[in-house]
């Protein structure tokens, strides 16, 4: 582990937004398994208290300890998150490896479709999917995943395009190696800088896209924790408890900052 | 001129292709308008005789292609929850507050995020840009119906200058309106003025060292009167293109921050209808907004190549 750390180049922000991230993640991983209280246990005489020693973000107008319900909803952030991100990063690859590499009619469809989808933000985008596919959150999950197919599929498309004229691919072609090694051995393990960025990136829009869907009362619904649908029910008690709106929005900008660091980092580190 | 042409036809076929893709996905759909005016309860025979009315009955290629001409006349059919109102008046009393909402948005990032980009430049590498640089990556962060919360808390709560869903219409007080948007406005904005910031910022940066730059120097002029007459003209010209993101993301933002202050917008008519599970309203605000977002994307384009004549040859 040690030697992995110590052979990536750290810089500024790729080191802060780890830390942060890394930080937010165990906390996350510890609450799939144990919260300091119960996250769903109600209990009136504990209604909108202030942050105290016992309850360090307060509690909630049911009486549940926000901290608690924070550690166990980043989870449902995460677990969306990585699965719209595979989904993206899986179908992205391979219509953008083939279009990249083959190009013809397809590949200029495809990429039309592209232009008008990247022109949507991401948020919108969700929106219009959830108008028709109905709420719930595996439903944020597909709509947000196919929605992301088009940024990874247009990255891997031009780093194909760049590298499918190049010596070693060249090559590779004379020794005898088929399209699908080409692309697949040769080409893609090039790119994992770009994606990886490209992740972060997906990954950020991802979390806030859920969050506001969650906000709206359209994704993950009750009486599972999440972060935005806590800070919608928050918001009525903005003016009593403000401590219980503040903590999840707080969480919510340090995932979305850390990711937004790393993937800065990791762009610096692809320049240099 | 071929270029233009080029440009508008693909505009047609893409608006056609979103009209298809929203009609058929909201026909595949259970459930059609006869039975949820009716009922589930109600008879087969008095559901074929409305859907007979509706035009329900006909295939679907019929179907869309009367849709489409009636979406054209501006008539959207009926809603299923108002009985009294038709889409098209529905639509049209909310429209004018999100747009608003969206000009006021657009104002203030142009006002705060040119200068800023500007200073940003000017200075870089010295502490004024790494100090914007930090304060514009935390700001991208905060998501903005959270800075809506805050912000309500912080004018509501301890300098009572605001008051949350104290509303008012356009028609009522114009004036007091606004005021209740500047909020919300500025809660929209906020990120979005980081994203511009840290593009133009970029764009000034990769212009500064061409030759006119040097030449207009070299002519006696001082350091804003190249940055703002000469450097800026050019480096606006990468940003237009990026306004239309801007634009999108400012549709997307106001759509979610009327939730937050209850606004009476497109974005909470379109959020319980969604919710309600009502279609025809959901359907036409589903449209109007892919729209706007394709026809500002395609002006943006035009514009471009009226700035910058060498994109036309490439």
């Amino acid at each position: 582990m040690r030697r992995f750390l110590s052979k990536i180049p750290w810089n500024y922000n790729l080191l802060i937004g780890g830390i942060i991230t890394g930080v937010i993640l165990l906390f996350t991983v510890i609450g799939q398994f144990w919260t300091p209280y119960s996250i769903t246990n109600m209990n009136s005489m504990l209604k909108n208290k202030a942050p105290s020693i016992m309850h360090i973000m307060g509690t909630d107008n049911f009486g549940r300890d926000v901290f608690s319900r924070i550690m166990n909803g980043c989870g449902t952030t995460f677990f969306v998150a990585i699965c719209t991100v595979l989904i993206g990063c899986l179908c992205g690859i391979i219509i953008g490896a083939l279009t990249g590499y083959f190009g013809g009619l397809l590949d200029e469809v495809i990429m039309r479709v592209n232009d008008v989808m990247l022109s949507f933000p991401s948020v919108l985008l969700v929106l219009i999917f959830i108008s028709f596919l109905g709420k719930g959150k595996y439903k944020i999950i597909w709509a947000l995943g196919v929605m992301f197919i088009p940024s990874f599929a247009r990255i891997v498309r031009s780093e194909v395009i760049r590298y499918k004229n190049q010596e070693f691919v060249k090559s590779a072609q004379v020794m005898g190696a088929g399209s699908f090694r080409i692309i697949f051995i040769h080409i893609l393990p090039n790119t994992a800088v770009s994606m990886l960025t490209a992740a972060a990136i997906g990954f950020n829009n991802a979390v806030l896209a859920e969050a506001s869907m969650s906000y709206l009362g359209l994704g993950v619904q009750p009486p599972e924790p999440s972060l935005g649908r806590m800070l919608s029910e928050a918001q009525a008690y903005i003016f009593t408890a403000p401590w219980y709106a503040i903590s999840p929005g707080i969480v919510i900008v340090l995932i979305i900052l850390g990711f937004s660091m790393i993937s800065e980092g990791l762009r610096e580190m692809g320049t240099k | 001129m071929k270029y233009f042409v080029k440009k508008f036809i693909a505009l047609i076929i893409t608006l056609l292709v979103i009209s298809l893709l929203t009609f058929t996905a909201f026909s595949v759909i259970p459930g059609d308008a006869a039975i949820s005016k009716l009922g589930v309860e109600a008879s087969p025979e008095a559901i074929a005789k409305l859907q007979a009315e509706y035009g329900l009955d006909k295939p679907l290629p019929v179907r869309y292609a009367n849709w489409l001409g009636d979406a054209l006349h501006g008539d959207f059919g009926q809603s299923y929850r108002y009985d009294r109102m038709t889409v098209a008046q529905l639509l049209g009393s909310r429209l004018p507050v999100t747009i608003l909402l969206a000009v006021m948005s657009f104002i203030i990032i142009v006002v705060i995020a040119v200068p800023l980009g500007m200073l940003s430049a000017r200075f870089s590498g010295k502490w004024l840009d790494v100090l914007i640089n930090q304060v514009t990556q935390i700001t991208m962060a905060i998501p903005s119906f959270f800075l809506g919360i805050i912000l309500t808390y912080i004018f509501g709560l301890v300098l009572k200058v605001f008051k949350t869903g104290g509303f008012v219409s356009m028609e009522q007080d114009l004036g007091a309106c606004i005021r209740y948007l500047i909020l919300p406005a500025v809660a929209v904005s906020l990120p979005k003025i980081a994203m511009v910031v840290k593009y133009l910022r970029n764009s000034v940066l990769s212009e500064i060292d061409k030759d006119y730059v040097r030449t207009a120097y070299s002519k006696g002029n001082s350091e804003s009167q190249v940055l703002y007459g000469h450097v800026l003209r050019n480096a606006l010209i990468p940003v237009i293109t990026f306004v239309a993101m801007v634009v999108a993301e400012i549709l997307a933002g106001s759509l979610v921050i009327e939730q937050v202050f209850s606004i009476p917008g497109m974005g909470r008519l379109l959020i319980t209808s969604i919710s309600t599970r009502d279609y025809p309203v959901v359907q036409a605000a589903v449209l109007y907004i892919t729209s706007v977002v394709v026809v500002i994307n395609f002006l943006v384009d035009v514009l471009y190549q009226l700035a910058d004549p060498r994109v036309r040859t490439a």
